[in-house]
């Protein structure tokens, strides 16, 4: 499977995305940088976390104006499959392809930490290795992470089942939430199912020796439903 | 001969007409305003160490692993299979006193830089923070300005903070510390070095602009504080952590091109400092147009642009003929990239200005020998410390095995000292600091004695080497005894590393210390410095760097100048062979057995923790460090860590055995019940600190090979102390009185509300 990275000047996980999609499963990496419109003929576009352009502005404000942006809302527009992690999630809600936005954390501070987030379907690519109603553990780290939409759209969300990942408790009860997100919204895809956006970090936990591997199944489950 | 410049101005520059004297017989004129802005922050302590130099001459700096010394912008050692490690500490103090989000966000972005300048991609941060008592509000104020600072840039720029410590004394109210300290991978084949070479070579300006932030910097943080500091805020710098995210990765791209000869950052004292130290590293002169110098203001004068400390900059010296690929490579990141100047023959720095020369000056003249002051040393130490010596435990109320009478019992004392700001929890903190980023940290923060990170290129396969890192200090120790004081911290730096299982293998130290113009202050300063010498040589690893903080003082409102504890933090960096051999803090499994090593460690209530927070005394003397059992102590942990009979290890530091048993007790999510044995009073046995003491578990399966190896290596000097399981921590003294029973969940609560109860 070939990936695509993009890279902004402010991307900072780009190369732990590589090291998950190259160095332990074994695929092809192909980085775009951010004034491309060529996206190289890739699968999947990963968008990294990060600080895309800084970010002083409001979290891919400006990246969302930026060349390779436009390519990649064609390439989802026509059904490609596009990953956006943590400052990626944020991209892709100011590009328009998630809806709602993502604000200040409830507590004001940036928070990295290990949460749990239950898993809410297992009928699309990116969640078909885990299991409905299961519990896993991956990282946070942000500052503006608190899903935000209002009461239409995020009832328009919940009645397509387009939330993927909620956080929660040890033990799945929907009464932990680091954040302040709304109905406790850590990975959101769009009605089609090919754009995911989620806050928590899945490359941060593909190897045993830094961070368990629950985060590594989403690629795994990419990866089983490649041709 | 008559002065240019009136004495006020003189003063400004903080020059002293002795120096002002040998300013003009070096040039052999008056120098102008630019020049002797240049003087000023060239000759301050903070790039010249006038006051530390003659002291630092007896650090060790020479060991099979160190590959670069002090002198350079960081400090390299070599790990093995290629791999060699960048590493520097660095203060922000003042900024911070006076602006603690940029102050200390700078502080971040100017270690960085200091590490990427080698060849090197930066992999960690750690930092070492001392603020005043958390019931002021201002205390409050500062330390969530400084951590929130430390999170901007360190988060933005995707360095992960891995590490630190944090105390909380009255003795830095209205002076923080703040100490940062960066480790970096090299990436290029060749350090890159700063000493500019090549008659005719390009002198690039490349990274952000110009303009008046951070005026006169050095010199500011080589100043006491007063109640006008606030006034000198526009000597604080403004950090842009998103352009030094493209810096670095603009600046290792050249570097991997092989067409840049030397690179110098721009910290303190901007163009003055990065022109005049690579052209006399480099023995040759360096010409620089100020009008090619892209400014985000107008109108600056040639002394703004000189002393200006706009962060985000760098000089390079680039082959002649290579500039076009060099600044095509900057302009990709969104960078500023200018060729502003020349390698010249002549030794001296030249400032051009619209045409004109606006500064000449003869590099020797700037940055070789510099002012040196030999001070005199106190025959005696002085009597503050003399009649602090004098205390003894006896001159505490009386205590038994209860407790500090029938209303204090220990149980109670031992939560009480979890849940101080000094030893409870630190999550408030580095819960705001990525830690994770770059996919590599071993340990997360909170659960061991140092931080490790996973040494790891791109599209190079494992297993992987590690890389451990801490930084230690305890001021209280240095203040009472600055000699024992610096040793300890050395021991206890090696101490936490040895506890992950990591090989000590060299230093970075920051010296924070009072004005060394007073017979006490420098008492103190060369005192320490002495025992950080000796504790090095002692324990193999040699001072590769660092950096040296004078001047922390604050001015009270009757004049009369208070210094923080003399304050030296040790970074030291470890070894890890072998990163599926790691251990952590807190008990592992129910059943293990807990054995200390290191029984027969002096320890003594003076300085402890025990007494500042329960009985707010400040007297006693710490123990002298016993380097022969340091190293064997250390030696048998690692080895039990790397045998794979050590489940965990830590360090018994501030608050003394039992808290160490606590800690471990609560990062291990168990109980444990446990016989200690003394001689003496029972506080001293229970929260008595010194050196030489590492608490660890081991399986019953290793009971046998582990107590063989002990009692080979370590006879005479471990005990098992008990077993590991149930929901509390109960210790009993030999003859079955219960000293401690306390539930984990009482003890965690106490840990967890010390810092949250302040901070919000």
């Amino acid at each position: 499977m070939k990936f695509g990275v993009v890279v902004f000047p402010g991307s900072n996980c780009d190369r732990d995305v590589a090291y998950v999609v190259q160095d332990l499963l074994g695929q092809q990496l192909h980085w775009i940088w951010h004034t491309e419109q060529d996206l190289g003929g890739v699968d999947v576009v990963v968008i990294p976390g990060g600080f895309s352009y800084g970010d002083y502005l409001r979290c891919g404000a400006l990246a969302r104006l930026s060349p390779v942006m436009e390519a990649v809302c064609a390439f989802a527009r026509g059904g490609g499959m596009v990953l956006g992690i943590c400052n990626g999630f944020q991209v892709l809600t100011e590009a328009g392809l998630l809806p709602g936005a993502l604000i200040r954390n409830q507590k004001l501070h940036f928070t990295c930490d290990r949460v749990h987030l239950r898993v809410e379907r297992q009928d699309l690519p990116w969640v078909q290795d885990y299991r409905v109603g299961e519990v896993i553990t991956l990282p946070i780290a942000h500052g503006e992470g608190c899903y935000y939409a209002d009461p239409t759209t995020l009832r328009q969300l919940e009645d397509q089942g387009q939330v993927l990942l909620r956080y929660c408790s040890a033990s799945g009860a929907l009464n932990e939430n680091p954040n302040g997100s709304l109905n406790g919204i850590a990975g959101l895809c769009n009605a089609a199912g090919n754009v995911l956006g989620m806050m928590p970090h899945p490359e941060r936990a593909a190897d045993p020796l830094t961070g368990g591997t629950a985060g590594r199944r989403l690629f795994a489950g990419l990866l089983a439903a490649s041709p | 001969m008559e002065f240019a410049f009136c004495d006020q101005e003189i003063a400004a520059h903080r020059l002293t007409k002795d120096e002002y004297r040998e300013i003009l017989r070096r040039l052999g004129r008056s120098p102008n305003r630019a020049e002797l802005g240049m003087f000023g922050v060239m000759w301050s302590e903070h790039c010249c160490y006038k006051n530390s130099r003659p002291l630092l001459g007896q650090f060790p700096t020479q060991g099979p692993r160190i590959l670069v010394g002090p002198g350079e912008n960081a400090g390299v050692v070599d790990l093995g299979e290629g791999l060699r490690l960048a590493f520097k500490i660095e203060s922000h103090n003042h900024p911070s006193a006076v602006e603690p989000f940029q102050g200390a966000a700078t502080g971040v972005g100017g270690i960085l830089r200091d590490i990427f300048t080698m060849g090197a991609r930066p992999i960690a941060l750690l930092n070492s923070l001392r603020f005043g008592d958390l019931e002021d509000g201002r205390t409050r104020t500062l330390a969530a300005g400084v951590v929130a600072g430390i999170a901007h840039y360190g988060n933005c720029v995707g360095v992960p903070t891995v590490g630190g410590e944090v105390y909380f004394d009255p003795h830095y109210q209205g002076n923080p510390l703040v100490n940062v300290m960066a480790l970096g991978l090299m990436e290029t084949k060749e350090i890159v070095k700063s000493g500019a070479q090549g008659i005719g070579n390009p002198v690039l300006y490349v990274g952000s602009t110009t303009g008046r932030d951070g005026m006169g910097g050095a010199s500011f943080a080589s100043a006491e504080l007063s109640e006008q500091s606030a006034a000198d805020r526009p000597a604080v710098q403004v950090g842009d952590p998103f352009l030094g995210k493209a810096l670095i990765e603009a600046c290792l791209e050249a570097f991997q091109t092989g067409m840049v000869v030397a690179a110098q950052d721009m910290g303190a004292a901007g163009i003055t400092c990065s022109t005049s130290e690579m052209a006399a590293r480099g023995g040759v002169g360096i010409e620089f147009d100020l009008d090619r110098v892209p400014a985000r203001e107008t109108g600056m004068t040639p002394q703004e642009y000189l002393l200006s400390e706009s962060q985000e900059r760098m000089l390079l010296v680039v082959q002649a003929g290579k500039e076009a690929q060099i600044k095509e490579i900057f302009h990709r990141w969104g960078l500023q990239a200018v060729v502003a100047g020349r390698v010249i023959p002549d030794p001296v720095v030249r400032i051009l200005f619209q045409g004109q020369v606006a500064a000449q000056v003869p590099t020797v003249a700037l940055v070789e020998d510099t002012p040196v002051y030999h001070r005199q040393l106190l025959e005696q130490p002085p009597a503050y410390a003399q009649s602090a010596w004098a205390w003894c435990a006896a001159d505490l109320p009386p205590c038994s095995a209860a407790g500090l009478g029938p209303e204090r019992p220990w149980s109670q004392v031992l939560q009480q000292l979890l849940g101080g700001p000094n030893l409870a929890t630190k999550q408030w903190i580095y819960r705001q600091y990525d830690h994770q980023v770059q996919n590599n940290t071993v340990l997360l923060p909170g659960g061991a004695d140092a931080a490790v990170v996973r040494l790891r290129t791109l599209g190079q396969p494992g297993p992987h080497r590690g890389v451990a890192a801490t930084l230690d200090g305890n001021g209280r120790l240095v203040y009472l005894d600055p000699y024992r004081g610096a040793q300890a911290a050395v021991a206890e730096a090696a101490r936490n590393l040895s506890c992950v299982g990591a090989e000590p293998l060299a230093v970075t130290d920051n010296l924070n210390f009072g004005s060394p113009e007073t017979p006490v202050g420098y008492w103190q300063l060369a005192t320490a410095c002495r025992g950080i010498a000796t504790a090095c040589a002692a324990l193999g690893t040699p001072v590769t760097g660092g950096n040296v903080s004078l001047y922390n003082e604050t001015l009270g409102p009757d004049g009369q100048p208070q210094a923080i504890y003399p304050t030296p933090v040790i970074g030291m960096v470890g070894l890890v062979e072998d990163l599926e051999r790691l251990c952590g803090q807190g008990w592992v499994r129910k059943g293990d057995l807990v054995y200390l090593l290191g029984t027969g460690a002096p320890i003594s209530l003076g300085g402890s923790e025990y007494l500042a927070s329960v009985h707010h005394t400040l007297a006693g003397r710490p123990p002298a460090v016993d380097f022969a059992r340091e190293l064997k102590v250390q030696t048998a942990c690692r080895g039990g860590i790397r045998q794979g009979w050590v489940a965990s290890a830590h360090d018994c530091a501030e608050g003394g055995l039992g808290v160490a048993l606590a800690e471990a007790c609560i990062s291990g999510c168990l109980g444990a019940t446990l016989t200690i044995s003394g001689a003496g009073r029972w506080d001293e046995v229970l929260f008595g600190e010194g050196g030489g003491r590492i608490l660890t578990s081991v399986s019953p399966s290793h009971q046998g090979a582990w107590e063989a190896y002990l009692t080979e290596h370590l006879a005479g000097e471990w005990r098992c102390l008990g077993g590991v399981g149930g929901d509390t921590l109960t210790i009993h003294s030999q003859d079955g009185s219960t000293l401690i029973q306390v539930s984990l969940e009482d003890l965690t609560q106490a840990w967890q509300q010390g810092l949250t109860r302040y901070l919000a």
